[in-house]
């Protein structure tokens, strides 16, 4: 498919434009808002390998809520650049070995029938009636179902670890009890007082 | 159509020519959607004027008119007001940032009018019928927020960061309840796909739309709709009382007109979700002769129009709510009360079939 194929390189180049963007932009919001952009194009190219629902849900978790966050921190945080910038020197020798290893295991797929990677066969094109979101759900609660648990348990403890860690109780907090407010009656506040009126001399 | 198509394959070779036929024939659907929905924009700002105007005993827009025409004063308004947008001087602060201040309002509008590509009108007529329709629709409908988070940080002014602070906070906690009152729809219907999930209401009347087996999930859907689009009485990011007017207030001519394009076109699309999931979509209140005759995209309009006065009405009512009381409703009532619902009707779909049909559940389950 021709088509596709210039689809799939206008993506990846947007895709590595905005990932390159995302270290190199001097403001933090830019960076912020170009790995937006890197998710959205990274969910365009798992629809063109028909995985609608990795894609659609990449959107909806990362931009749709994680990225807000993010970016309301950045825009809230006075940060400054230079300080940043500080460290860059003493942590280049591991950001270089990450970038090895990335390279090595892009060379390896695409290098692949020296590794025997043929071996592995293609997957099969799916009917347009195919539901992979259906043929998720039962596979992780199936035969992952354990996996799946414990996941979901880590986030929970994460959840209410980060609660605990915030939550303080204040003495001097004063804050309006809402269904105290709905309960209150018409005695509780108003006093009707018979007052024989002031006679004129 | 077929006229077309050789045409393409002659002009551009048999792969690119199907390729580009494809897409030229999906731009003409898209404007056939963007258009009324455009159009049906201008006119319910229009509705807006009117009907919260007679509720409080005015008379509303009263005095444009198309052709001098006496019966149509004020109808030409909504027009007079778009020419009057375009006309206006978009003005950009010194210190804000201009790519992003330009930007905010193009990321307002386009999840709301991309949104509308898997809104199926009839049972045939849909621009993409994917299979996670609803999931596409969530994904959409979350990335609204940043045209409003970044027009307030890009205008540079306290107001409108105010505003954007407050908008994000609500839009991102109303999302989940209103996720989790899809998932009860879901697990009814057992599909993501809309035309599938309106099909799942089929049944003879309107006792088998599933706003009656959900009917807190469908109030919890309406109000988190409301709250979605920042509309009365749960404008806080606009404020105009405390917050001038919010993210928005750096903004001039059609620049403005935009958010203000995007925010409409957010409540048709709430109300035309609140249709398709809750209130039958195209189908007929009674599967009878004079009712069927009607066509369903008549029907799909008249929900529509019927859940956008509920729109209109609220805020013609209900004072604004104050900010902490709006986190309260979103995270302490609406979030528990979805989650037991979920759990209510997973336990009724596993009731085993002799006690469905005994009850009348059996007329959803």
């Amino acid at each position: 498919m021709i088509f596709q194929d210039v689809i799939f390189y206008i993506f990846s180049a947007i895709l590595i434009a905005s990932a390159l963007g995302v270290i190199t932009a001097r403001n933090p919001v830019y960076s912020a808002l170009l790995l937006v952009l890197a998710f959205v194009t990274c969910a365009g190219l798992w629809l063109l390998l028909e995985a609608e629902f990795l894609a659609i849900t990449l959107v909806l978790v990362y931009v749709g809520a994680v990225m807000v966050l993010f970016l309301f921190v950045v825009m809230m945080l006075d940060i400054n650049l230079d300080q940043l910038r500080e460290g860059f020197w003493k942590w280049f020798p591991f950001g270089a070995l990450i970038a090895l290893v990335m390279v090595a295991e892009i060379a390896m797929v695409l290098m692949g029938k020296h590794f025997g990677l043929e071996q592995m066969p293609k997957p099969e094109a799916q009917a347009a009636d195919y539901s992979n979101t259906k043929e998720l759900g039962r596979l992780i609660y199936t035969e992952y179902v354990y996996a799946f648990e414990l996941a979901a348990v880590l986030l929970l403890v994460a959840m209410v670890a980060a609660i605990a860690l915030t939550l303080r109780q204040r003495e001097d907090k004063r804050s309006p009890n809402p269904s105290k407010q709905v309960r209150v009656k018409k005695e509780d506040r108003l006093r009707v007082v018979a007052m024989p009126s002031e006679k004129k001399e | 159509m077929e006229y077309f198509q050789q045409l393409f394959e002659q002009l551009f070779g048999t792969e690119w020519g199907a390729m580009l036929y494809s897409l030229a024939t999906n731009m003409v659907f898209i404007y056939a959607i963007i258009i009324p929905v455009l159009l049906g924009v201008a006119y319910l700002t229009f509705a807006e004027r009117k009907i919260i105007a007679y509720m409080q005993i005015r008379v509303g827009p009263n005095r444009v008119t198309f052709f001098g025409i006496p019966w149509l004063r004020g109808w030409g308004q909504p027009i007079a007001d778009a020419v009057k947008a375009i006309m206006k001087e978009i003005v950009i602060p010194t210190k804000a940032n201009k790519f992003l201040f330009i930007l905010a309002p193009v990321l307002t509008i386009m999840p709301a009018l991309a949104a509308w590509a898997v809104i199926p009108f009839s049972p045939e007529v849909v621009l993409a019928d994917i299979n996670a329709g609803l999931l596409y629709i969530l994904a959409m409908t979350s990335m609204g927020i940043y045209g409003v988070i970044i027009a307030g940080w890009a205008s540079n002014s306290k107001y409108a960061f105010l505003g954007a602070m407050r908008s994000a906070a609500q839009v991102v906690s109303y999302e989940l309840a209103m996720g989790f009152a899809l998932v009860c729809v879901l697990m009814m219907s057992q599909s993501l796909n809309l035309g599938d999930i309106v099909n799942g209401q089929q049944g003879g009347s309107m006792l088998n739309w599933y706003f009656i087996p959900l009917f807190p999930m469908f109030l919890v859907y309406v109000i988190s709709g409301v709250a979605e689009t920042n509309r009365a009485p749960f404008d806080v990011a606009e404020g105009e009382s405390e917050i001038v007017a919010g993210f928005h207030v750096d903004y001039s001519g059609m620049a403005f007109t935009v958010f203000f394009l995007a925010e409409y076109s957010n409540m048709i699309l709430v109300a035309t979700l609140t249709a398709l999931l809750f209130l039958g979509g195209w189908l007929p209140p009674v599967d009878m002769a004079p009712f069927t005759l009607i066509p369903g995209f008549i029907w799909l309009l008249l929900k529509i129009a019927f859940v956008l006065f509920f729109f209109l009405w609220f805020r013609a009512t209900f004072p604004r709510y104050r900010y902490d009381q709006i986190m309260r409703l979103g995270w302490k009532i609406f979030i528990p009360l979805t989650l037991i619902w979920i759990v209510v009707i997973g336990a009724i779909m596993q009731l085993p079939d002799s006690i469905k049909d005994v009850t009348p559940l059996n007329i959803w389950f």
